[in-house]
């Protein structure tokens, strides 16, 4: 017997050969016993479990998880395989499937496909079914595909349902799930394309190449179109008549297998998808938009008091979550901690909660999206509100311990924490998140929390997990992220520029007229190149020769003391441009600086 | 209410006797641990470091509880000076340093504040402040005087923990907790440093190690390897710690909640696959605990036999209600006679009798079911292949779920028994006899009975045996077969199976079987999955392609349009990596605007109405917020997308 061996009988462990198979069936469980009737209602079911019968709940929470996690098993097949209206459950394979591939303007083309069948199920061929490959292109056209005829789809006016792209078969099969139950259309996805494609294919292709702009070079684009074209032609082939099999066989490279369009390997088209850094977009920006750019007030402004479509069955959701409250309290009593994720803003929840359950007792809200939330104001108001200590640290560390050993020296005082997104983006780091666990691993703080980004849970490993002893509860609210959202930097929203404006004006009015100067000379040069594309600033030479000849600065140095000050309030950025000269910039959008200017002038 | 209340106090319960169970296995090891550093003590003049290698498995978190209480003990029995440090509060050999001082001087601070103030006290006030004192000759210095000074102070110490004496030079215990996390080159320092002090310093290392020993090697260059005198310990492997669990808590009649298969399956699942944590199992085990008695509101009967005959003439009349309406019961009445259903349906006095019946035979059913599992599984447990799982655990589920001996694997379990030769069925045969003598039911008797036959067993094969090896050419061999199914030892061993068949057949129905096992059993594996093991993204991914699932009102009737976010992730999921935001808003606003029932060609290229501009930037920044898009540099007014595909 080797040493190896023999320790390992000693020590009792023993190793077994684990099976794909086997983990599979751990990790996914058969759905066995009764099953619930396939369809929407199942999820309502295991939301209002607690008036449900027992048995019921089990059942229904073990589907709901199945259909939750995915039957991995089936994930290769097409999602759109159940195909039997809008009705199939969040079957797994549906929520995580592979883009079947990469198109241009596929975005466009489901919109107008969503939009004109608003309510409508559709029903989805495979082009692999008989039924599907058997009916004629033409009919079937006509039934969904009245507006993608060539005339209308051809014109540079109609953006919003040009279908100039390489049609897939993936986006209809999700449309499926999409749209609720209602009038039928049957259609074949790929048929009108190849149509098109036959019919007007090289002029319109002239057109769309307009409006593309591939960000790589063009041969590699036409490789692409071509290799697409090629597996369109394939489909064809193996769809339509002869004749067409034989134009396909002029295409087809021989070293290229055909694929068999209904299970592509996935991770191949992840690579391919990946591969090369190239993407292909329209050219279109914003600024083609007639509306001009909203601002974050015109935007509250807009939204408020306007009802979403779905106000009730939201409003009923919600009344749902709130039934936890009373099972909430009492096991943040027990030790545990409880952990809210699912879409939309948990914070009117926690809101609500608080004010029904936490009203007499200590409690302290963090407010993690807050951009500028950090561990030290957490810990200073849990010191200063909570523990009444008038004192100063030295350091987190210290603090934390402080907190830790009066809590501790205190048992009767129960302090609950609410987190708003205990993922924001100021309590990621490891140390905070380390910090936060310590003290909800204290048995009289209770730790009632959410998290929004899909990857949150990656915030924690195991031992943060067992310092914090999560109880993970799904609260699907849909309500709208309106204040964690408002302090992002949409690239949409209009930076009002107040606020940057107020902050430029009130840290030049305490400088130096000399300073003063300085700054103007430098915002009217960024101005008078407004309108240079490849303007990337003043460089520091010619810039320190502005000031010297306005006797501004008298030497270099100043110049430089100058800057730096500016840079702390963060007035200016520098860049180092290709040739090691730094470049500086306001980094102010013209407009503001206009103001200011305007401003200044006036004063 | 008072059911919460019971519910805590039987958690507590259940807490503290795992929490034995662990304090009592720390103990073992740091015993045998000890007894060891009475020969290292000898060695003490030797240049080398005395070192205890701890193997304790992967999951960290659960070696918490493991170094507390160990540092307790060692603090209680044997030395005052242990100081515990973690990796990630010493990243420098001066905070390695310091951290090891401070411990060690400030606990003994702690212990005699009062009356050390004298020498003592200048020392350990000095040292954590003044950075300059943190060495280790100064740790020499405190450490001679601490010594001197404890025959003045091991009568009270005495007193107070009634402990032997410490040993006149009580050694200086560090305990590196996560050794893997340490810096290597941290360690070497510190070790190369502790060696020069080690004939004044009685110092001893505990290393924690996670994963294999050979990173002791991995870690440390042989020159500072040399240094130490290291001893290895494994722990027990959480698996077999959770055996333990398992058979304490479940596998017994004194705890009388218990989990159905597939909930107990998925704890294990999540131990086996996730974590391999025991806290973690607990965990779901309370959490169980709390969801069973919260939902369940019979579950007032639960408890002890006596407690519950009361509970249950107590019940009220919405609770007969619930009994009445419980699936088990209601099997029930449908096989009794048609007067006694009607009796059960209407009078709630009877029903709360009959009920009390029911309970008691509940508590019978399950007096006789752990012994009856325990043997068959000693049966089939050494049998090749294990057709019924190797840990009673595994045959545990399985009768849970089914009724054992319908199935394909129990078939060949017994064929194989029958197979078995005569010393291996006598010892398991002795073994099943232990466990129904340690059980002492009132089946006892019949077991008595059936043990002097296995007796007789004993007394039959001893001429047989002798006569089996004798011979051993092969045409003896066949005639031997031959002959031996007729032999004694053939036929008993027949009837033990067929005993043994009977026993499992009479005893180890599943528990659906059992009226009222809806009060002892918690089945809803799936609320324990959710709060466990749960899947954010998923949750969030369903919510945003189905949002149907959740949106649903009474009159089950689903409108037409989606929430916007649905609309804008949807639309996204169609894109490369790279969105055109314009593109997008396009999109969105036809989709909208069909939506409102208008004719979605109505819209002319970039005249988008404000409304729905808002409600897209809303949806846009909302996915941003998700993590779904981020903004770019790389082309103007484009978004990437962060996942991809559908995922």
């Amino acid at each position: 017997m080797s040493p190896a061996k023999r320790a390992a009988e000693v020590s009792g462990l023993y190793v077994r050969f684990v099976g794909d198979a086997e983990v599979l069936e751990h990790i996914v469980e058969r759905r066995e016993g009764a099953k619930v009737p396939k369809g929407s209602v199942q999820k309502l079911l295991a939301l209002k479990e607690d008036q449900g019968p027992q048995e019921c709940e089990g059942s229904v929470g073990e589907q709901d998880y199945l259909d939750a996690l995915g039957t991995g098993a089936t994930a290769g097949e097409e999602d759109g395989g159940g195909g039997g209206g809008g009705s199939s459950g969040p079957g797994g394979s549906a929520v995580f499937t592979f883009q079947t591939a990469k198109r241009s303007h596929k975005m466009a083309q489901m919109a107008s496909e969503m939009a004109r069948a608003p309510g409508r199920t559709v029903t989805f061929c495979s082009p692999g079914s008989p039924e599907a490959a058997g009916s004629p292109s033409r009919g079937s056209r006509g039934a969904a595909g009245e507006t993608r005829t060539p005339p209308k789809v051809r014109p540079t006016g109609g953006r919003g349902r040009d279908v100039r792209s390489p049609a897939g078969e993936s986006w209809a099969s999700r449309l499926n799930s999409f749209l609720p139950q209602g009038r039928k259309v049957r259609f074949v996805s790929s048929t009108p394309h190849r149509l098109r494609k036959r019919l007007a294919a090289p002029n319109l292709r002239s057109e769309s190449d307009s409006d593309l702009s591939p960000s790589h070079s063009e041969d590699e684009e036409d490789d692409d179109e071509e290799e697409r074209e090629e597996k369109e032609e394939l489909r064809e082939a193996e769809l339509t008549t002869p004749s067409k099999v034989a134009a396909a066989a002029l295409y087809r490279t021989p070293a290229k297998k055909p694929k068999k369009g209904l299970e592509p390997s996935l991770v191949e088209e992840y690579f391919t998808a990946h591969a090369s850094s190239k993407v292909t977009t329209s050219d279109r920006t914003l600024q083609k938009l007639q509306t001009p750019k909203l601002d974050q007030e015109t935007l509250a402004r807009l939204l408020d008091g306007k009802p979403s479509s779905y106000a009730d069955e939201i409003n009923q959701l919600n009344k749902e979550h709130e039934k936890f409250f009373s099972k909430w309290m009492l096991q943040l009593q027990l030790g545990f901690n409880v952990l809210l994720y699912g879409l939309g803003s948990k914070k009117p929840l926690l809101e609500r909660f608080r004010t029904s359950r936490l009203l007499g007792v200590t409690h302290l809200v963090v407010n993690g999206f807050f951009p500028s939330i950090t561990l030290k104001s957490i810990l200073n108001s849990i010191t200063v509100e909570v523990l009444e200590h008038q004192g100063s640290f030295r350091s987190p560390v210290e603090q934390m311990d402080f907190i830790m050993k009066s809590l501790r020296q205190d048992p009767s005082l129960q302090v609950y924490l609410v987190i708003h997104n205990i993922d924001g983006p100021m309590l990621r780091s490891e140390k905070t998140q380390q910090a936060l666990g310590q003290l909800a691993s204290l048995t009289n703080v209770h730790v009632l929390a959410s998290i929004d980004h899909i990857n949150a849970p990656l915030v924690w490993d195991q031992a943060k997990l067992s310092l914090f002893n999560w109880l993970w509860y799904e609260t699907t609210t849909y309500l709208p992220y309106a204040e964690e959202t408002s302090y992002e930097n949409s690239l949409l929203v209009q930076q009002s520029g107040a606020l940057a404006l107020s902050s430029l004006t009130h840290v030049l009015r305490s400088l130096t007229p000399n300073a003063r100067g300085i700054f103007r000379l430098l915002a009217e040069f960024q101005l008078e190149s407004r309108d240079n594309p490849s303007y990337s600033g003043l460089s520091f030479q010619e810039f320190y020769q502005r000031c010297r000849e306005a006797f501004l600065v008298n030497s270099d140095v100043t110049l430089r003391t100058q800057l730096t000050e500016f840079r702390d309030h963060k007035l200016i950025r520098t860049k180092k441009g290709a040739d090691s000269v730094e470049y500086l910039l306001i980094p102010v959008d013209p407009a503001t600086l206009t103001d200011f200017l305007e401003k200044e002038d006036a004063q | 209410s008072g059911l919460n209340h019971y519910a805590i106090s039987l958690q507590e319960d259940l807490n503290k006797k795992m929490l034995d169970g662990l304090l009592e296995f720390v103990k073992k090891s740091a015993a045998s641990f000890w007894c060891r550093d009475d020969d290292w003590m000898s060695r003490m003049r030797a240049s080398e470091i005395p070192t205890a290698a701890l193997v304790l498995g992967v999951n960290m978190p659960d070696h918490t509880i493991t170094f507390e209480s160990m540092t307790e003990l060692l603090h209680d029995s044997l030395t005052p000076f242990v100081a515990s440090v973690q990796a990630k509060e010493c990243t420098a050999m001066k905070q390695l340093m310091q951290k090891v001082l401070q411990r060690l001087m400030g606990t003994n601070v702690m212990v005699d504040e009062d009356e050390a103030e004298a020498d003592l006290g200048f020392h350990t006030r000095d040292c954590p402040q003044k950075r300059v004192n943190c060495s280790l000759s100064a740790l020499c210095d405190w450490y001679q005087s601490a010594t001197k000074k404890s025959p003045v102070k091991s009568p009270r110490k005495r007193l107070s923990s009634s402990q032997s004496e410490f040993l006149q030079s009580p050694p200086v215990v560090v305990i590196f907790r996560d050794l893997e996390a340490f810096s290597p080159q941290v360690l070497q320092d510190f070790i190369l440093v502790c060696s020069q002090y080690v004939h004044q310093l009685p110092l001893v290392f505990i290393f924690g190690i996670a994963t294999s020993p050979s990173t002791i090697q991995r870690m440390l260059p042989h020159s500072v390897s040399s240094l130490l005198c290291i001893e290895l310990f494994q722990s027990l492997s959480c698996t077999q710690h959770l055996a333990t669990i398992i058979d304490k808590l479940f596998l017994t009649s004194k705890f009388h909640f218990k989990f159905s298969a597939k909930v107990l399956q998925v704890l294990v699942g999540i131990f086996l696959y996730h974590d391999f944590s025991v806290c973690n199992f607990i965990k779901g085990l309370q959490l169980s605990l709390l969801e069973h008695f919260h939902s369940q509101p019979l579950s007032v009967l639960c408890c002890h036999k006596q407690e519950a005959l009361v509970h249950a003439q107590q019940l009220n009349d919405r609770d007969v209600e619930r009994i009445q309406q419980l699936p088990s019961f209601m099997r029930y009445v449908e096989e009794q006679v048609p007067e006694e259903q009607v009796q059960l349906l209407t009078s709630s006095e009877h029903v709360k009798g009959v009920c009390q019946k029911l309970l008691k035979s509940l508590h019978k059913y399950h007096k006789n079911f752990y012994p009856a599992l325990r043997c068959l599984h000693v049966l089939t447990s050494i049998l090749p292949k294990y057709p019924l799982g190797k840990q009673i655990r595994e045959l545990y589920v399985l009768c849970l779920e089914k009724k054992v001996w319908e199935t394909q694997e129990y078939d060949s379990a017994m064929q194989l028994i029958r197979m078995l030769a005569k010393d291996e069925l006598v010892t398991c045969l002795q073994k099943c006899v232990e466990i129904l003598t340690f059980c002492k039911s009132k089946k006892l008797k019949k077991y008595t009975l059936y043990a002097s036959t296995i007796k007789c067993i004993n007394h039959l094969h001893h001429p047989y045996s002798s006569f089996n090896y004798s011979f051993q050419t092969l045409l003896e061999m066949k005639e031997c077969r031959r002959t031996r199914r007729k032999t004694p030892y053939e036929i008993l061993r027949n009837a033990v199976v067929d005993y043994i068949d009977n026993l499992v057949k009479t005893h180890l129905y599943p528990p659906e079987s059992q009226p009222l096992y809806e009060v002892w059993y918690y089945s809803s594996s799936g609320t324990v999955r959710r709060h466990l093991n749960a899947t954010p993204r998923t949750s969030i991914q369903t919510a945003l392609s189905h949002p149907y699932c959740y949106l649903q009102n009474d009159s089950g009737i689903i409108s037409s349009a989606a929430p916007d976010i649905c609309i804008i992730y949807k639309l996204h999921l169609e894109c490369g990596r790279l969105i055109n935001l314009y593109d997008w808003l396009e999109a969105y606003a036809t989709v909208a605007t069909a939506a409102e029932g208008k004719d979605p060609s109505a819209i002319e290229g970039g005249k988008v109405d404000e409304l729905k501009h808002a409600r897209f930037i809303r949806a846009v920044s909302e996915l941003e917020f998700l993590g779904f898009v981020k903004s770019t540099k790389q082309k103007t007014d484009h978004v990437a997308r962060l996942t991809w595909g559908g995922c």
